[in-house]
C-alpha cells in the first residue's frame, strides 16, 4: 500500500514539474503556432541564476529559496521576451524557420552555459525541510514533491485567472481561436505574442529552480532533459490547451513512475508508447481542438 | 454626396498561398451611403475586402480619406477607423457575447447603447458563449462589433449569407441604420438586399473591375446581370 501511495504521489509531483515547463510551451503554441525548442534554455538559465542567488544568500534559508524562485521567474521571462523580440518576431508565419532558430538557440545556449558554469553538474542543497520526508499512509514522501505540487497549482491558478479575468487574457483566448480576426478588431496581436512568451518563460524559470532542487543539481543539459517530457505532455494534452497540459502532465508522470517501479524501469519507454497511441488514435490530443 | 471618396483603390492585386486571386482592381467608395461589390462566386470579392484590410498579401495603392494605408498592418488600418464584418461571422466561439463585444471596443465611449437598441437579443445573451448562438445571432455579434466604434468606413462581407429571411431583414435594417452615419463597402450575393441598401455598385469579374455604376441601374440591366453576375433578376411589374 505504502509503495502504491509513494509511486502515485511522486508521480503527481513529477507531473507538477512537467506542467511548469509545458504550460508555457502550450500557451506559446496555442497562440503563435511556434514549437519553441529553446524553452529548455529558459529553464536552465533560470536554474543557474537561481543557484547563484541561493549561493550568495545562503542555500539553507527559505528567504533565499523564495528569492531564487522569483529571480528565476524573472530571468526566464526576460530571456523569453528577448527571444521573441529578436528571433521569433522577424520570422512570423515562417514556422519552419522559427523551429530551426529555436533549435539553434537551444544548442548555442547549452554551449554557452557549459562555457560559463562548466560541463559538470553543480550541486545545491536547499532548506533542510526539502531534504526531509512526510509520512502519508505509511509512505515517506520527499518534501520537494509537495513544493512542486504547490508551485504548479499556484501557477495554474494564476494563469487561469489571468486568462479569464484580464483583457490581455481575453485577447490571448481569442487569438488562440482566430488570430487574424483579433487583428481585424484593431488589436496589435504581436504584444500578446511577447506577453505569452514572457509568461511561458517565467513558468519555465520557476520550473528550472524547482527542478534544480528536485534533482539537487543543475547542469547545462537540465532544460533539454525536461523539455522532451514537456513536449510529450503538450502533445498528449492537446497543443494549445492549458487544461490538457495539466491533465496530461499528471497522467504521463504517474504512468512513468508506475512503469519505472512495477515494470522494471520502463517508464520512459511507456511514455513514448503513450505518445504514439495518442497520435494514432487521437492526434489532436486529449483536450486539443480539431484543426 | 461628398466629392472626395472615403476609400480609393488603385491596381489592387492580392495573392493567397502564391496564387493571384485579385488581378487588378481599381474603384472609389463615396463618403456616404452603401457601395456594393458584386460578382459571381470566386471572382475575388472577399479577397478584395481582405486585401484592403491587409489580411491577405497585396500590392497596389489603397487610400483612406487620402491617406495611404496599403503599407500598414491590419490593426493600424482598423484603428484609423475601418470596421470589418467578415464572411462567416468569425465570432470567437469560446468567448461570451460580452467578451466578443468588449474586444472590439477601441474608443473610450463605445456606442453600446446604439448596439443594444439595434440588437436587444445580444444584451439578453451577453453571458452566453458565442459559439452556442444561432447563425443569425452570431451575425448580429459580428455586425455589432463593427458598430461599437465611430468608424469612417465599414467593410461588410456577405452579412446575410445562410440566414433565415426574418434575420436577413433584421441585418439589412441594422446596416441601413448604420449607413446613415458611416459609409459601407458591402459584398453581398442577395440582390434583393443590394437593391434595398446599395446606392452604388462595383462589379468584379475575373479578378478585375468589369463595371461601375448605380446599383439599381446595374440590377435593372438584365443583360448585365446575366453576363456578369450569372443570374436572372425578376423585376417587379
Amino acid at each position: 500500500m505504502s509503495t502504491l501511495v509513494l509511486t502515485l504521489i511522486t508521480g503527481v509531483g513529477l507531473g507538477a514539474l512537467y506542467f511548469l515547463v509545458a504550460s508555457g510551451l502550450s500557451l506559446i503554441y496555442g497562440l503563435m503556432h511556434v514549437l519553441n525548442f529553446a524553452h529548455g534554455a529558459f529553464l536552465t538559465l533560470s536554474a543557474f541564476v537561481g543557484w547563484m542567488v541561493a549561493q550568495a544568500l545562503g542555500t539553507d534559508s527559505w528567504g533565499s529559496f523564495l528569492l531564487s524562485l522569483l529571480v528565476g521567474a524573472g530571468v526566464g521571462a526576460v530571456f523569453a521576451t528577448l527571444t521573441e523580440l529578436v528571433l521569433i518576431r522577424p520570422l512570423y508565419e515562417r514556422h519552419i524557420e522559427q523551429v530551426l532558430v529555436t533549435v539553434g538557440l537551444s544548442f548555442a545556449a547549452v554551449a554557452l552555459f557549459e562555457g560559463i558554469w562548466g560541463t559538470d553538474p553543480v550541486h545545491i542543497s536547499g532548506p533542510s525541510w526539502l531534504k526531509q520526508t512526510t509520512d502519508v499512509l505509511g509512505a515517506r514522501i520527499p518534501n520537494t514533491y509537495w513544493v512542486l505540487m504547490i508551485a504548479a497549482v499556484l501557477v495554474l491558478a494564476a494563469l487561469v485567472l489571468f486568462l479569464q479575468k484580464t483583457r490581455y487574457g481575453m485577447i490571448i483566448r481569442a487569438g488562440v481561436e482566430n488570430r487574424s480576426m483579433v487583428t481585424a478588431l484593431g488589436i496589435d496581436v504581436r504584444r500578446s505574442f511577447t506577453l505569452v512568451f514572457a509568461i511561458g518563460g517565467a513558468a519555465a524559470g520557476i520550473g528550472g529552480v524547482l527542478a534544480m532542487h528536485y534533482s539537487t543539481f543543475v547542469s547545462a543539459h537540465l532544460g533539454q532533459t525536461l523539455l522532451i517530457f514537456a513536449f510529450i505532455v503538450t502533445v498528449v494534452g492537446g497543443l494549445g490547451s492549458l487544461t490538457g497540459a495539466a491533465v496530461a502532465s499528471v497522467l504521463v508522470a504517474v504512468l512513468q513512475q508506475f512503469a519505472n517501479f512495477y515494470l522494471g524501469g520502463t517508464g520512459d519507454f511507456i511514455v513514448v508508447i503513450l505518445l504514439a497511441l495518442v497520435l494514432l488514435v487521437r492526434p489532436t490530443g486529449l483536450l486539443g481542438k480539431r484543426a | 454626396m461628398s466629392a472626395e471618396p472615403i476609400l480609393t483603390v488603385r491596381n489592387l492585386r492580392c495573392t493567397i498561398g502564391g496564387q493571384q486571386v485579385v488581378e487588378d482592381v481599381s474603384f472609389d467608395v463615396p463618403a456616404t451611403g452603401i457601395t456594393a461589390v458584386l460578382g459571381r462566386n470566386g471572382v475575388g470579392k472577399t479577397s478584395t475586402l481582405r486585401g484592403i484590410l491587409g489580411l491577405v498579401s497585396r500590392r497596389g495603392e489603397v487610400r483612406l480619406a487620402g491617406e495611404r494605408i496599403d503599407g500598414m498592418p491590419t490593426h493600424r488600418i482598423v484603428r484609423r477607423g475601418v470596421g470589418y464584418v467578415p464572411e462567416d461571422r468569425e465570432v470567437f466561439s469560446k468567448l461570451t457575447v460580452a467578451e466578443n463585444l468588449a474586444l472590439a471596443e477601441r474608443q473610450r465611449a463605445p456606442r453600446r447603447e446604439f448596439v443594444a437598441e439595434l440588437f436587444p437579443d445580444l444584451v439578453a445573451r451577453r453571458d452566453q458563449a458565442a459559439g452556442t448562438l444561432s447563425g443569425g445571432q452570431q451575425q448580429m455579434v459580428s455586425v455589432a462589433r463593427a458598430l461599437l466604434n465611430d468608424n469612417r468606413l465599414l467593410l461588410v462581407d456577405e452579412p446575410t449569407k445562410g440566414l433565415a429571411p426574418k434575420i436577413v431583414t433584421e441585418v439589412a435594417d441594422a446596416l441601413e441604420e448604420a449607413s446613415k452615419t458611416v459609409p459601407i463597402l458591402l459584398v453581398e450575393q442577395n440582390l434583393e438586399v443590394v437593391r434595398r441598401l446599395a446606392d452604388d455598385a462595383v462589379v468584379i469579374a475575373g479578378g478585375r473591375v468589369a463595371h461601375v455604376g448605380k446599383a439599381r441601374d446595374i440590377l435593372d440591366d438584365e443583360d448585365l446581370t446575366r453576363r456578369l453576375l450569372g443570374v436572372h433578376v425578376e423585376h417587379a411589374a
